[in-house]
């Protein structure tokens, strides 16, 4: 199977205001994607940008406007989808404190699932499974049972957020920021987690980050997310290493390096105000871009493949030679 | 170059009491600062080091539950040193604002949602300028906001128009006007996104460059760190446990949970594996004995356990607060050999 | 168990149980009286208090010590219906509303919303001139209970709405839960204190509106309660004439059992509150 799940031209269009001044905003704007087995995949952008938006309708937590997502062959419509969803994909979440009701202890929720899923019959099988995906995650059954989550730190906490997704056997784990609010320095033993699961279990991780540097260190192809479009696509290394479009170089560019020698050169500009740049007409960047030109402003940039790379930039239309994209804008001519 | 702030043997803790059982957390355990004009000093930590107490103390903010257990907290004034916690309540207001400025973690929602930007800066200066005229405080708001290349129209905003980085920005240009010589950042750039933090940090760099002012940064992002510190101070469980410049702390880092700290940063271009401090950091109402950091430390020997550590000189700007300093010695041992010493108890 | 020893340490508490375990004695020492309390003429009139009569007798002939007791009985009786099956609607229907939305919400809510508009003190009085010669206590306390569950089935429904947007909520379906086992399951313990603090608010108010329809002459005047006492005390001139403990015994009864009751659901609800039992948790 090559392609473990396939997003197809998802778009969801968000509604807001009033009777008097409606705005649309496009938060997932015809995005398309795939995920292979055993493949950890980053979605990366800015927050706004779409991403969680993204995830939320692949879990079926959200309605898309259009587009499909099909798994292992099966296309996801309607409300069904989250059964057959529930035991191919699972999902940990950014706050792992938020993630578990502070009322109950973790391990109920463990039993539970086991027993909505009929994957234990007794009480020991159940304690068995639990230990054997408690120590996936570097962790035990004895410093685990019967406690509150106040109890546990925030990294303990996702791994145990992990273990509990482990215990359906998914093959596809969605990570919606997984790392944002666990400290820096324990960051990479959550990440090395991702990296081991997919190599001893070949699960696959959807990995949606603002994180670059997470990102290069532990996936394999990234896709990058502007204002709800996939700007750029590809492999890892050639993404983050040589990065094609110039949203992704700013991003690269911007990165604070942890190293006093490797300082920021020139000032960066900033948008004013977020849900403007939804509103525009052709490229969404073009307000920032240094690389701006008159085209971008008028007509929506189309997808080219250089190599293995997905580009959504007027720039590279024409340095490949490629005629220039159709026009997505009403009654314009091209030159 | 002279000091501005300097504490000594700093000590606050909560004193918690909760339905009969009495909890004291040692958020700030004994801390030594001497802080210099014209300066950035970066205190780096992770969540449950003490570091926001430690501003709070700063700040001259120690309220219940939070007691200034010991130690002083020393400004020097034009007019000589001053203990912030000897001030009266009028004085301390005066001194806030004017000398020091305080941006809080979170603070893009230090703005009244229902007035305009301009509104909360007029109120601003006309509660610690003597202006004639509501125009004349709005001048002085406009000109400053130009200086530090805002533009003008946000004046005009409501904080809700605005998206978060602008609203960062905002905050911090309303947190110097007044020309502060002591401005104290805490996470000034944590829920932001990677572009708009720099566009905050360069913001800072440049408020500082123009009023040669000193900025005590707290963040537990080592990036930020190295792109806008002049010295570093790294914080562990209420201690610093090592001070120098950024230069030497991501050079030759000499404790070991300095050491784990940077080497746990992933790189460009740089896939190999790396390893992220093992165990959880202590909790600050139940501290391990001698050195806090002995359960997860490598190379710790046995004095670890029992005492703990006084700073030691690695070189006249560089000090340690480590018993394997105390040779004068780079373990070189490091902490990426893991195997090594006493191995990680975590909890 | 450890969370009573827990909340004896507040002193609200502490005193609202002393003071309700004292009325519920009293309650129950009715069950001794000698005499049917809704007869007249048991015992002489008028009498001021003395070691026979503790509290004196009144115009009626009845020894006004053995009528507290069946009146603290009978209001603790209908305030105890009203609050308890008004509770049961409120949550059932705030929960219901507010994890399904959509039609099922806007319909519930309309009911909600037009018995919180409507003027309910004069409903109230207008049912209870209707059915006043079958108005016993239960019968009242269903009454109140009726028009009592509205308020809070908004609030239990805000509750929900919010919590419905916690994340724990998406780890429960990820975790295969159904529905309702997710809104008993993971949303009652955080509705739980508002619950509680609610019913002990709504037995004080059906207690307050008791008394209020006693002194307009609505329910059964026979039976005797903390209203009816009151109300028998004002006709009967009890100020003009001097008998204070007639007018003394309803309303300091009726003071007490306000103080405790409020005492007692503001240390219960401050106890059971999310963010303190949290505190509390694995501290």
């Amino acid at each position: 199977m090559e392609k473990l799940i396939e997003i197809d031209r998802l778009t969801k269009v968000f509604t807001m205001g009033s009777i008097f001044s409606r705005v649309r905003i496009t938060a997932v704007d015809n995005v398309s994607f795939y995920i292979k087995p055993a493949e950890i995949f980053a979605l990366a952008g800015e927050s706004g940008c779409g991403k969680s938006t993204t995830a939320k309708i692949i879990l079926g937590f959200e309605e898309a406007t259009s587009g499909v997502v099909i798994h292992k062959g099966k296309v996801g419509q309607g409300v069904s989808r989250k059964v057959w969803l529930t035991e191919g994909i699972q999902a940990i979440f950014q706050d792992p404190f938020k993630t578990f009701n502070p009322l109950r202890t973790v391990d109920s929720y463990f039993f539970e699932t086991l027993d909505n899923y009929g994957l234990a019959k007794t009480k020991d099988a159940a304690i068995h499974l639990i230990d054997e995906k408690l120590a996936a995650v570097g962790l035990s059954y004895e410093e685990f049972a019967a406690r509150y989550p106040s109890e546990f730190s925030g990294g303990q906490l996702q791994r145990i957020s992990i273990a509990r997704a482990l215990l359906t056997n998914p093959d596809l784990l969605i990570a919606d920021e997984p790392v944002s609010m666990v400290d820096a320095s324990l960051r990479m033993s959550i990440v090395n987690l991702f990296k081991e699961l997919k190599e001893t279990l070949g699960v696959s991780v959807l990995y949606i980050t603002h994180d670059l540097a997470t990102a290069y260190y532990v996936s394999d192809r990234i896709a990058i997310m502007f204002r709800g479009n996939i700007v750029e696509m590809g492999p890892v290394e050639r993404v983050l290493v040589d990065p094609k479009h110039p949203y992704t170089r700013l991003l690269r560019e911007s990165i604070p390096e942890p190293d006093p020698q490797r300082r920021w050169e020139g000032a960066v500009k900033l948008s004013d105000a977020d849900h403007e740049e939804y509103l525009k007409q052709g490229c969404r960047f073009a307000g920032r871009c240094p690389l701006v030109m008159d085209i971008c402003r008028r007509v929506v940039p189309a997808e080219i493949w250089i190599d293995d790379v997905l580009v959504k930039c007027h720039k590279y239309t024409e340095e490949m030679g490629v005629p220039a994209p159709a026009l997505v804008d009403a009654g314009q001519e091209e030159g | 170059m002279n000091t501005i702030l300097r504490t000594q043997d700093l000590k606050a803790f909560y004193v918690l009491d909760m339905h009969g059982t009495q909890k004291v957390v040692q958020a700030v355990n004994g801390v030594d600062l001497d802080i210099r004009e014209n300066e950035v000093y970066g205190i780096a930590g992770e969540s449950g080091c003490g570091k926001t107490t430690l501003l709070k103390a700063l700040y001259g903010a120690i309220e219940p539950p939070l007691r200034l257990m010991g130690g002083s907290v020393l400004y020097r004034l034009p007019d000589g040193e001053v203990d912030v916690y000897s001030l009266s309540a009028e004085e301390k207001r005066r001194l806030r604002w004017e000398f020091i400025s305080y941006v809080p973690q979170g603070a893009m929602s230090v703005f009244n949602p229902v007035l305009k930007l301009k509104e909360t800066y007029r109120d601003f200066i006309s509660s610690h300028v003597n202006v004639k005229t509501r125009d004349q405080a709005l001048e002085i708001a406009k000109e400053h906001i130009v200086e530090l290349g805002l533009p003008l129209e946000i004046l005009e905003a409501y904080p809700h128009q605005l998206s978060g980085g602008m609203r960062q920005r905002v905050t911090i240009a309303l947190a110097t006007l007044l020309k502060p010589s002591v401005i104290i950042a805490d996470e000034p750039t944590t829920a932001l996104d990677v572009v708009v933090q720099r566009g905050v940090v360069q913001l800072l760099k440049a408020i500082q460059a123009r009023l040669a002012n000193t900025i005590i940064l707290v963040t537990h992002d080592m990036g930020v760190q190295a792109n806008l510190a002049d010295r570093v101070g790294i914080m562990y469980a209420g201690k610093i446990v090592e001070e120098s410049t950024t230069d030497k702390i991501f050079g030759q880092p000499g404790h070991p949970y300095t050491r784990y700290l940077i080497e746990s940063l992933p790189r460009f271009g740089d896939k190999a594996t790396r390893e992220s401090v093992p165990g959880s950091p202590p909790s600050l109402a139940n501290l391990p004995s001698g050195c806090p950091f002995h359960p997860r430390c490598p190379v710790a020997i046995d004095i670890c356990t029992a005492e703990m550590p006084p700073f030691f000189a690695m070189a006249s700007d560089h000090r340690v607060a480590c018993w394997l300093a105390r040779e004068g010695g780079s373990h070189a041992a490091g902490c990426s050999d893991t195997a090594g010493g006493r191995g990680a108890a975590g909890s | 168990m450890k969370a009573i020893r827990d909340l004896f340490r507040d002193y609200r508490f502490a005193l609202s149980f002393l003071v309700l375990c004292a009325l519920l004695i009293l309650a129950l020492v009715s069950m001794f009286a000698p005499d049917d309390p809704t007869l007249w003429g048991t015992a002489p009139r008028d009498l001021k208090p003395s070691r026979t009569y503790p509290l004196g007798t009144n115009s009626k002939g009845q020894d006004l010590f053995w009528q507290a007791t069946f009146a603290v009985r009978n209001s603790l009786i209908i305030s105890v219906i009203a609050g308890v099956v008004s509770r049961i609607i409120a949550v059932l229907i705030g929960m219901i509303a507010g994890y399904k939305g959509g039609m099922t919400d806007r319909v519930l809510m309309f009911f909600c919303d037009s018995l919180l508009v409507i003027p309910l003190f004069l409903i109230i009085v207008m049912l209870a001139m209707l059915v006043r010669d079958r108005m016993n206590l239960v019968n009242l306390g269903l009454l109140l209970a009726f028009f009592g569950w509205a308020w809070d089935a908004r609030v239990i429904r805000s509750q929900i709405l919010s919590l419905r947007e916690r994340e724990f909520t998406q780890t429960a379906v990820l975790s295969g839960t159904d529905t309702l086992r997710l809104v008993l399951k993971e949303y009652l313990p955080f509705a739980t204190p508002l619950v509680f603090s609610t019913l002990i608010n709504n037995m004080a108010w059906a207690i307050g509106m008791e008394i209020t329809l006693a002194i307009l002459g609505l329910v059964n005047m026979d039976i005797p309660t903390l209203g009816t006492m009151l109300q028998w005390a004002i006709t009967y001139q009890a100020m003009l004439l001097g008998y204070w403990s007639w007018l003394l015994t309803p309303i300091v009864l009726a003071v007490l059992l306000f103080v405790a009751l409020y005492w007692l659901s503001t240390s219960i609800s401050e106890y059971l509150d999310p963010r303190t039992r949290v505190q509390r948790v694995g501290a």
